[in-house]
């Protein structure tokens, strides 16, 4: 008989060397593209041209702080919402009234498009940095009430109940049960909702910000500059990547016994 | 006195949406005796587990009452020890922080919680295993470890849900003889749900017979087979007969209820 592959682990090695490969066949293509002149290059610059621009942006330009910028307002954002939605997604999630009082607005409010306050929030509060923080804090905060409110409920109602046969009372269950029962979940959510995070950001900065990579990338269409915002992009993508390994690494070491 | 006395306790679970009622157990009165290991064995779904949730305090009674010491069961507590069928151990304890849960959760300190679970470490046969995490267990290492947690608390009373009814039979027999040596040597008040006839007997002072649902005491039938007993009492004549008669009053219930 033919032997299984499905859910068949792969060795360490081989996940990241098939990883890398389809970077590298990426690039090639993306290479062949503009190297067949298929593209005129003013539309679609070419890998090197790409990795030049983000040299000379960096080195000339101090894309440096733009890069920065980006970072900090994402992590300001996503960091006030995580602080208000952990606590009451853990309240909506361990008490129902608390859940029948907020759920339905919450759930409303997850699909008001954070991109669309934007003009809004420029009238409230300016250009500066409120209004990028209150963009990542729309976009994420919803999402991850909701999301951390349906991993407490989820709770296993059968160590809820040896916990109270071993004397436990209802604070007790909540710290030491429902909060290490749900912590790792939790983290991952966070992770997860981080990643929408970026993508809120360079919408505010692209609308109106006077530094960070969204700014970059406007400035540079007016110049039809391609391989700025094409760097631009490419360098949004592999800080994603590298907060996003960061994270997962924290979550195992953390959380070791979820990974066992 | 009886350490524990259920007294005319009937329960009825309401129909979801309106539906019919069901009632799952009619009242019923027992008394268990201190240092009494009480089985009771019924067919799956006759209400002996509901019997076993309505002492834990887990479910309240629609009739009757229970007492524990003279004193009524209102809820949950540290006082009656529950081993459930499933697995329930803290995924995110290892072995020894299982043990201690309860005694964490009364505010002893780490010595006391040291020297008791390391005495029953011992006496589960866990050496070694302390930090192990429950997923790094076998089932049955996973049911001696929710004893000890169990057993740790010093309750008044133990409460055992088909604890072995998930594991292979050669694990369930050595298990049933860990327990048994548990007993014997700390003489604690044991009510131990079954439907393994054999599993009955062989740990019991007294096999409760429970009727099929809605379940009630069918009969009542004391073991006096020696202390302590080695599993070859199995083959015994005195064994033999006992399990016959059981297989009997069992059987009539099967029968009636399919």
């Amino acid at each position: 008989m033919k032997r299984a592959s499905l859910f068949v682990p792969v060795s360490h090695g081989w996940r990241i060397g098939l990883g890398i490969a389809f970077f590298v066949a990426f690039v090639v293509l993306w290479w062949l593209i503009t190297a067949s002149g298929a593209v005129p290059p003013q539309f679609l610059a070419s890998p090197p041209q790409t990795i030049a621009a983000a040299w000379q942006l960096f080195a000339q330009f101090n894309f440096g702080h733009d890069v920065g910028m980006t970072i900090w307002r994402v992590m300001g954002g996503f960091v006030l919402a995580a602080v208000i939605a952990v606590p009451l997604g853990i309240a909506m999630g361990a008490w129902k009234p608390v859940e029948a009082f907020f759920e339905p607005f919450v759930s409303f409010a997850r699909y008001l498009p954070a991109s669309a306050f934007i003009p809004l929030l420029i009238l409230w509060v300016g250009i500066g940095e409120s209004q990028k923080l209150a963009v990542i804090f729309i976009g994420c905060f919803f999402q991850l009430t909701l999301m951390i409110a349906m991993i407490v409920a989820g709770t296993r109602r059968d160590l809820v109940e040896a916990a109270y046969t071993l004397g436990s009372t209802e604070s007790g269950i909540i710290r030491h049960v429902l909060l290490p029962g749900a912590a790792p979940e939790i983290a991952e959510a966070l992770r997860q909702v981080l990643g929408l995070g970026w993508t809120y950001i360079i919408v505010a900065e692209l609308i109106g910000a006077s530094s960070g990579i969204g700014h970059m990338i406007t400035d540079s269409q007016a110049l039809m500059a391609t391989e700025n915002i094409i760097s631009g992009i490419v360098i949004i993508g592999l800080v994603g990547l590298a907060s996003d390994v960061l994270f997962k690494l924290l979550n195992r070491r953390l959380f070791a016994w979820s990974h066992l | 006195m009886s350490r524990l006395s259920i007294e005319g306790v009937g329960k009825t679970f309401p129909g979801v949406n309106g539906g019919v009622s069901t009632q799952a157990l009619l009242p019923i009165d027992l008394a268990v005796a201190d240092n009494d290991f009480i089985t009771i064995l019924g067919l799956s779904g006759c209400g002996k587990s509901t019997l076993l949730r309505l002492v834990a305090g887990l479910e309240e009674p629609t009739t009757g009452r229970i007492l524990l010491d003279g004193l009524p069961v209102e809820g949950p507590g540290a006082d009656r020890g529950v081993v459930f069928q499933s697995y329930t151990l803290f995924p995110w304890l290892n072995v020894r922080q299982n043990i201690c849960f309860g005694l964490r959760e009364k505010g002893m300190a780490a010595a006391g919680q040291r020297e008791i679970s390391d005495r029953f470490i011992a006496e589960i046969g866990l050496r070694g295993f302390e930090e192990h995490y429950p997923k790094q267990l076998s089932g049955g290492m996973q049911q001696r470890v929710a004893i000890a947690r169990a057993l740790a608390n010093d309750p008044k009373i133990l409460l055992l849900d088909e604890p072995f009814g998930a594991l292979d039979n050669q694990t369930r027999v050595l298990m049933q003889e860990l327990l048994l040596g548990i007993w014997e040597r700390e003489r604690k008040t044991v009510l131990f749900v079954t439907h393994d006839i054999e599993e009955a007997i062989f740990m019991a002072s007294r096999v409760v017979v429970f009727t099929r649902r809605p379940g009630r005491i069918k009969s009542e039938v004391r073991v006096d087979l020696p202390h302590p007993r080695p599993y070859t009492i199995k083959t015994s004549p005195e064994f033999t007969a006992l399990k016959a008669r059981l297989t009997e009053e069992i059987r009539s219930e099967a029968l009636a209820a399919s």
